[in-house]
Protein backbone atom coordinates (compact mmCIF):
# COMPACT_ATOMS: atom_id res chain seq x y z
CA UNK A 1 0.00 0.00 0.00
CA UNK A 2 2.90 2.27 0.97
CA UNK A 3 4.00 1.49 -2.25
CA UNK A 4 1.27 2.39 -4.50
CA UNK A 5 0.86 6.00 -2.43
CA UNK A 6 4.56 6.92 -3.02
CA UNK A 7 4.06 6.27 -7.08
CA UNK A 8 0.71 8.13 -7.05
CA UNK A 9 2.74 11.08 -5.12
CA UNK A 10 5.56 10.85 -7.86
CA UNK A 11 3.33 10.82 -10.73
CA UNK A 12 1.49 13.83 -9.71
CA UNK A 13 5.05 15.72 -9.46
CA UNK A 14 5.47 18.51 -11.76
CA UNK A 15 8.11 16.43 -14.44
CA UNK A 16 8.77 12.40 -14.17
CA UNK A 17 12.15 11.94 -12.50
CA UNK A 18 14.29 10.24 -14.93
CA UNK A 19 16.03 7.46 -13.54
CA UNK A 20 18.80 6.39 -15.98
CA UNK A 21 20.24 3.05 -16.75
CA UNK A 22 23.37 1.87 -15.75
CA UNK A 23 24.72 5.31 -15.04
CA UNK A 24 28.25 6.30 -15.08
CA UNK A 25 29.48 2.78 -15.43
CA UNK A 26 32.83 2.77 -17.01
CA UNK A 27 35.43 -0.19 -17.99
CA UNK A 28 38.72 0.37 -19.25
CA UNK A 29 40.37 -2.65 -20.74
CA UNK A 30 44.10 -2.49 -23.07
CA UNK A 31 43.33 -0.80 -26.16
CA UNK A 32 39.24 0.54 -25.21
CA UNK A 33 37.40 2.10 -23.29
CA UNK A 34 33.80 1.94 -22.45
CA UNK A 35 31.60 4.53 -20.59
CA UNK A 36 27.88 5.14 -20.23
CA UNK A 37 27.36 8.30 -21.88
CA UNK A 38 25.11 10.73 -20.02
CA UNK A 39 21.10 10.77 -20.78
CA UNK A 40 20.67 12.71 -24.04
CA UNK A 41 17.15 14.22 -25.94
CA UNK A 42 16.06 12.14 -28.46
CA UNK A 43 13.16 11.57 -31.36
CA UNK A 44 12.55 8.92 -33.75
CA UNK A 45 11.15 10.98 -36.98
CA UNK A 46 9.52 9.75 -40.05
CA UNK A 47 9.05 11.66 -43.03
CA UNK A 48 8.36 11.58 -46.86
CA UNK A 49 11.44 13.32 -48.57
CA UNK A 50 9.44 16.08 -49.38
CA UNK A 51 9.35 17.09 -46.17
CA UNK A 52 12.72 16.81 -45.50
CA UNK A 53 14.50 20.33 -46.50
CA UNK A 54 11.56 21.70 -43.82
CA UNK A 55 12.52 19.29 -41.08
CA UNK A 56 16.23 20.17 -41.14
CA UNK A 57 15.45 23.92 -40.81
CA UNK A 58 13.26 23.68 -38.09
CA UNK A 59 15.61 20.79 -36.54
CA UNK A 60 19.16 23.02 -37.40
CA UNK A 61 20.68 19.79 -38.90
CA UNK A 62 20.89 18.80 -42.10
CA UNK A 63 18.87 15.47 -42.36
CA UNK A 64 21.43 12.88 -44.35
CA UNK A 65 19.86 11.26 -47.33
CA UNK A 66 22.24 8.99 -48.02
CA UNK A 67 22.46 5.11 -46.31
CA UNK A 68 25.05 4.95 -43.37
CA UNK A 69 24.96 8.46 -42.91
CA UNK A 70 25.01 10.73 -40.19
CA UNK A 71 25.45 14.89 -39.97
CA UNK A 72 25.85 16.73 -36.92
CA UNK A 73 25.71 20.22 -36.25
CA UNK A 74 25.70 22.55 -32.10
CA UNK A 75 25.79 18.79 -30.57
CA UNK A 76 22.75 17.80 -31.71
CA UNK A 77 23.20 14.21 -34.66
CA UNK A 78 20.88 13.02 -36.94
CA UNK A 79 21.64 9.60 -38.04
CA UNK A 80 20.13 7.94 -41.37
CA UNK A 81 18.31 4.50 -40.46
CA UNK A 82 16.20 4.25 -43.42
CA UNK A 83 15.33 5.64 -46.22
CA UNK A 84 12.31 7.86 -44.61
CA UNK A 85 13.82 7.55 -41.04
CA UNK A 86 15.76 9.66 -39.07
CA UNK A 87 17.06 9.35 -35.53
CA UNK A 88 17.47 12.70 -33.67
CA UNK A 89 20.26 12.75 -30.94
CA UNK A 90 20.77 16.14 -29.06
CA UNK A 91 23.36 16.14 -25.99
CA UNK A 92 22.82 19.43 -25.16
CA UNK A 93 19.43 19.16 -23.54
CA UNK A 94 17.36 20.87 -26.19
CA UNK A 95 14.53 18.71 -26.99
CA UNK A 96 14.09 18.09 -30.68
CA UNK A 97 10.47 16.85 -30.38
CA UNK A 98 9.81 20.60 -29.17
CA UNK A 99 11.58 22.21 -32.50
CA UNK A 100 9.21 19.74 -34.63
CA UNK A 101 5.72 20.12 -32.74
CA UNK A 102 4.95 23.34 -34.42
CA UNK A 103 5.86 21.56 -37.90
CA UNK A 104 2.88 21.24 -40.20
CA UNK A 105 4.57 19.47 -43.12
CA UNK A 106 3.73 15.37 -43.29
CA UNK A 107 6.64 13.84 -40.63
CA UNK A 108 6.02 11.64 -37.59
CA UNK A 109 8.33 12.44 -34.31
CA UNK A 110 8.56 10.35 -31.45
CA UNK A 111 10.11 10.96 -28.20
CA UNK A 112 12.72 8.39 -27.39
CA UNK A 113 15.22 9.96 -25.04
CA UNK A 114 14.34 7.69 -21.91
CA UNK A 115 13.95 4.56 -24.48
CA UNK A 116 17.49 4.67 -25.47
CA UNK A 117 20.71 4.55 -23.24
CA UNK A 118 24.20 5.30 -24.87
CA UNK A 119 27.82 3.34 -24.59
CA UNK A 120 30.94 4.66 -25.52
CA UNK A 121 33.51 2.52 -26.78
CA UNK A 122 36.98 4.39 -27.40
CA UNK A 123 40.15 3.22 -27.73
CA UNK A 124 42.36 1.07 -30.98
CA UNK A 125 40.54 -1.85 -30.41
CA UNK A 126 37.28 -0.19 -30.15
CA UNK A 127 35.95 -1.41 -33.45
CA UNK A 128 37.72 -5.04 -32.82
CA UNK A 129 35.10 -4.76 -29.54
CA UNK A 130 31.99 -4.22 -31.58
CA UNK A 131 32.93 -6.81 -33.96
CA UNK A 132 33.19 -9.81 -31.62
CA UNK A 133 29.33 -9.27 -31.77
CA UNK A 134 28.98 -7.01 -34.93
CA UNK A 135 28.61 -8.66 -38.22
CA UNK A 136 29.30 -5.11 -40.10
CA UNK A 137 32.81 -4.86 -41.44
CA UNK A 138 33.74 -1.31 -39.41
CA UNK A 139 37.34 -0.85 -41.11
CA UNK A 140 37.27 3.05 -41.96
CA UNK A 141 37.06 2.30 -45.96
CA UNK A 142 33.55 0.48 -45.31
CA UNK A 143 32.87 2.65 -41.84
CA UNK A 144 34.29 6.08 -42.32
CA UNK A 145 33.74 8.43 -39.29
CA UNK A 146 30.01 9.96 -39.10
CA UNK A 147 29.43 6.82 -40.59
CA UNK A 148 25.97 5.41 -38.93
CA UNK A 149 24.01 2.22 -39.03
CA UNK A 150 21.30 0.33 -37.47
CA UNK A 151 22.58 -3.38 -37.03
CA UNK A 152 22.56 -5.92 -34.31
CA UNK A 153 25.30 -6.34 -31.64
CA UNK A 154 24.83 -10.36 -30.26
CA UNK A 155 21.40 -11.03 -29.88
CA UNK A 156 19.89 -6.95 -30.07
CA UNK A 157 19.51 -4.18 -31.62
CA UNK A 158 21.88 -1.30 -32.02
CA UNK A 159 22.44 1.88 -33.61
CA UNK A 160 26.60 2.23 -34.24
CA UNK A 161 27.72 6.06 -34.71
CA UNK A 162 31.53 5.96 -35.41
CA UNK A 163 32.36 9.41 -33.93
CA UNK A 164 36.17 9.17 -34.52
CA UNK A 165 38.39 6.89 -36.01
CA UNK A 166 38.76 4.97 -32.48
CA UNK A 167 35.63 5.95 -31.55
CA UNK A 168 31.91 4.42 -31.58
CA UNK A 169 28.75 5.48 -30.06
CA UNK A 170 26.38 2.12 -29.15
CA UNK A 171 22.62 3.38 -28.53
CA UNK A 172 20.51 0.15 -27.37
CA UNK A 173 17.15 0.17 -25.65
CA UNK A 174 17.45 0.86 -21.71
CA UNK A 175 15.83 -2.79 -21.57
CA UNK A 176 18.89 -4.27 -23.23
CA UNK A 177 21.55 -1.97 -21.76
CA UNK A 178 22.49 -4.28 -19.28
CA UNK A 179 22.73 -7.46 -21.62
CA UNK A 180 24.66 -4.91 -24.15
CA UNK A 181 27.45 -3.49 -22.05
CA UNK A 182 28.35 -6.73 -20.40
CA UNK A 183 28.83 -7.97 -24.04
CA UNK A 184 30.81 -5.15 -24.40
CA UNK A 185 32.86 -5.85 -21.11
CA UNK A 186 33.69 -9.47 -21.94
CA UNK A 187 34.71 -8.43 -25.57
CA UNK A 188 36.53 -5.99 -24.39
CA UNK A 189 38.58 -7.90 -22.71
CA UNK A 190 39.00 -10.50 -25.52
CA UNK A 191 40.11 -7.42 -28.05
CA UNK A 192 42.65 -6.51 -25.89
CA UNK A 193 44.38 -10.58 -25.55
CA UNK B 1 27.48 -15.56 -43.91
CA UNK B 2 26.62 -14.65 -46.90
CA UNK B 3 26.39 -10.78 -47.51
CA UNK B 4 22.93 -9.67 -48.78
CA UNK B 5 22.65 -6.25 -50.86
CA UNK B 6 19.83 -4.32 -49.85
CA UNK B 7 18.65 -2.33 -52.19
CA UNK B 8 17.84 0.82 -49.84
CA UNK B 9 21.09 0.66 -47.89
CA UNK B 10 22.53 0.46 -51.15
CA UNK B 11 25.45 -1.72 -50.39
CA UNK B 12 26.08 -5.65 -48.85
CA UNK B 13 25.41 -6.76 -45.67
CA UNK B 14 25.41 -9.67 -43.84
CA UNK B 15 22.90 -11.74 -43.31
CA UNK B 16 22.02 -11.40 -39.34
CA UNK B 17 20.57 -8.63 -40.20
CA UNK B 18 17.68 -9.71 -42.70
CA UNK B 19 14.52 -11.55 -42.41
CA UNK B 20 12.89 -13.68 -45.10
CA UNK B 21 9.02 -12.75 -45.58
CA UNK B 22 7.88 -15.24 -47.76
CA UNK B 23 7.34 -15.83 -51.63
CA UNK B 24 7.49 -12.46 -53.85
CA UNK B 25 5.02 -11.20 -56.68
CA UNK B 26 1.56 -12.80 -54.92
CA UNK B 27 -1.25 -10.28 -55.68
CA UNK B 28 -4.08 -9.72 -53.45
CA UNK B 29 -7.51 -9.97 -54.68
CA UNK B 30 -8.74 -6.38 -54.95
CA UNK B 31 -12.22 -7.51 -54.11
CA UNK B 32 -11.67 -10.59 -51.05
CA UNK B 33 -15.20 -11.11 -50.57
CA UNK B 34 -16.09 -12.10 -54.03
CA UNK B 35 -13.14 -14.50 -54.34
CA UNK B 36 -13.90 -18.09 -54.45
CA UNK B 37 -12.71 -20.60 -51.82
CA UNK B 38 -10.13 -22.15 -54.19
CA UNK B 39 -8.92 -19.41 -55.33
CA UNK B 40 -8.23 -18.07 -51.86
CA UNK B 41 -6.80 -21.14 -51.22
CA UNK B 42 -4.10 -20.80 -54.31
CA UNK B 43 -3.70 -16.98 -52.64
CA UNK B 44 -3.35 -17.94 -49.36
CA UNK B 45 -1.95 -21.51 -48.84
CA UNK B 46 0.32 -22.50 -52.33
CA UNK B 47 3.61 -21.74 -53.11
CA UNK B 48 5.84 -22.67 -55.61
CA UNK B 49 8.60 -23.94 -53.65
CA UNK B 50 10.81 -24.35 -56.84
CA UNK B 51 13.79 -25.94 -56.63
CA UNK B 52 16.18 -23.37 -58.40
CA UNK B 53 15.48 -19.62 -59.19
CA UNK B 54 12.59 -18.30 -56.33
CA UNK B 55 11.53 -14.67 -56.27
CA UNK B 56 11.08 -14.11 -52.54
CA UNK B 57 10.09 -10.45 -49.88
CA UNK B 58 13.49 -9.96 -47.63
CA UNK B 59 13.41 -7.80 -45.07
CA UNK B 60 16.75 -5.21 -43.97
CA UNK B 61 14.69 -5.79 -40.48
CA UNK B 62 17.78 -4.80 -38.32
CA UNK B 63 19.40 -2.40 -41.01
CA UNK B 64 17.08 0.29 -42.75
CA UNK B 65 13.81 -1.72 -41.92
CA UNK B 66 12.54 -1.84 -45.41
CA UNK B 67 11.21 -5.10 -47.37
CA UNK B 68 12.42 -5.65 -50.79
CA UNK B 69 12.45 -8.57 -52.73
CA UNK B 70 15.14 -10.93 -53.77
CA UNK B 71 16.04 -13.75 -56.56
CA UNK B 72 17.49 -16.51 -54.96
CA UNK B 73 18.71 -19.96 -56.21
CA UNK B 74 17.07 -22.54 -53.69
CA UNK B 75 19.81 -25.06 -54.78
CA UNK B 76 23.00 -23.20 -54.26
CA UNK B 77 21.69 -20.64 -51.70
CA UNK B 78 23.08 -17.50 -54.09
CA UNK B 79 21.37 -14.41 -54.47
CA UNK B 80 21.15 -13.72 -58.32
CA UNK B 81 19.83 -10.20 -57.56
CA UNK B 82 17.91 -7.83 -55.57
CA UNK B 83 15.77 -5.11 -56.26
CA UNK B 84 13.36 -2.91 -54.57
CA UNK B 85 9.78 -3.37 -53.42
CA UNK B 86 7.14 -2.57 -56.00
CA UNK B 87 9.14 -2.94 -58.96
CA UNK B 88 8.00 -5.41 -61.43
CA UNK B 89 9.64 -9.03 -61.37
CA UNK B 90 13.16 -8.56 -63.72
CA UNK B 91 13.20 -9.68 -66.89
CA UNK B 92 16.95 -11.00 -67.08
CA UNK B 93 18.80 -12.32 -64.18
CA UNK B 94 22.37 -11.40 -64.13
CA UNK B 95 24.47 -14.31 -63.74
CA UNK B 96 21.47 -16.94 -63.89
CA UNK B 97 22.61 -20.48 -64.47
CA UNK B 98 22.49 -21.55 -68.44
Amino acid sequence: MAKAAAKKSAAAAPSVERRPALAGQELSATGVALAVLPPAERISLRAPYASVAALSKALGVTLPRKPKTSAAKAGRTALWLGPDEWLVIDEVGRDPLADCFEMTVLHSAVGISHRNVAISVTGPAAAATINSGCPQDLSLDAFPVGAASRTILGKVEIVLLRTATDAFRVECWRSFSDYVFTFLSEAAGDAAA
Amino acid sequence: MLLIRCPYCEEERPELEFRNAGEAHIARSADMAATSDDDFEKFFFIRSNPKGIIYERWRHMHGCARFFNAVRDTVSDRFLMTYKAGEPKPANLPGAAK
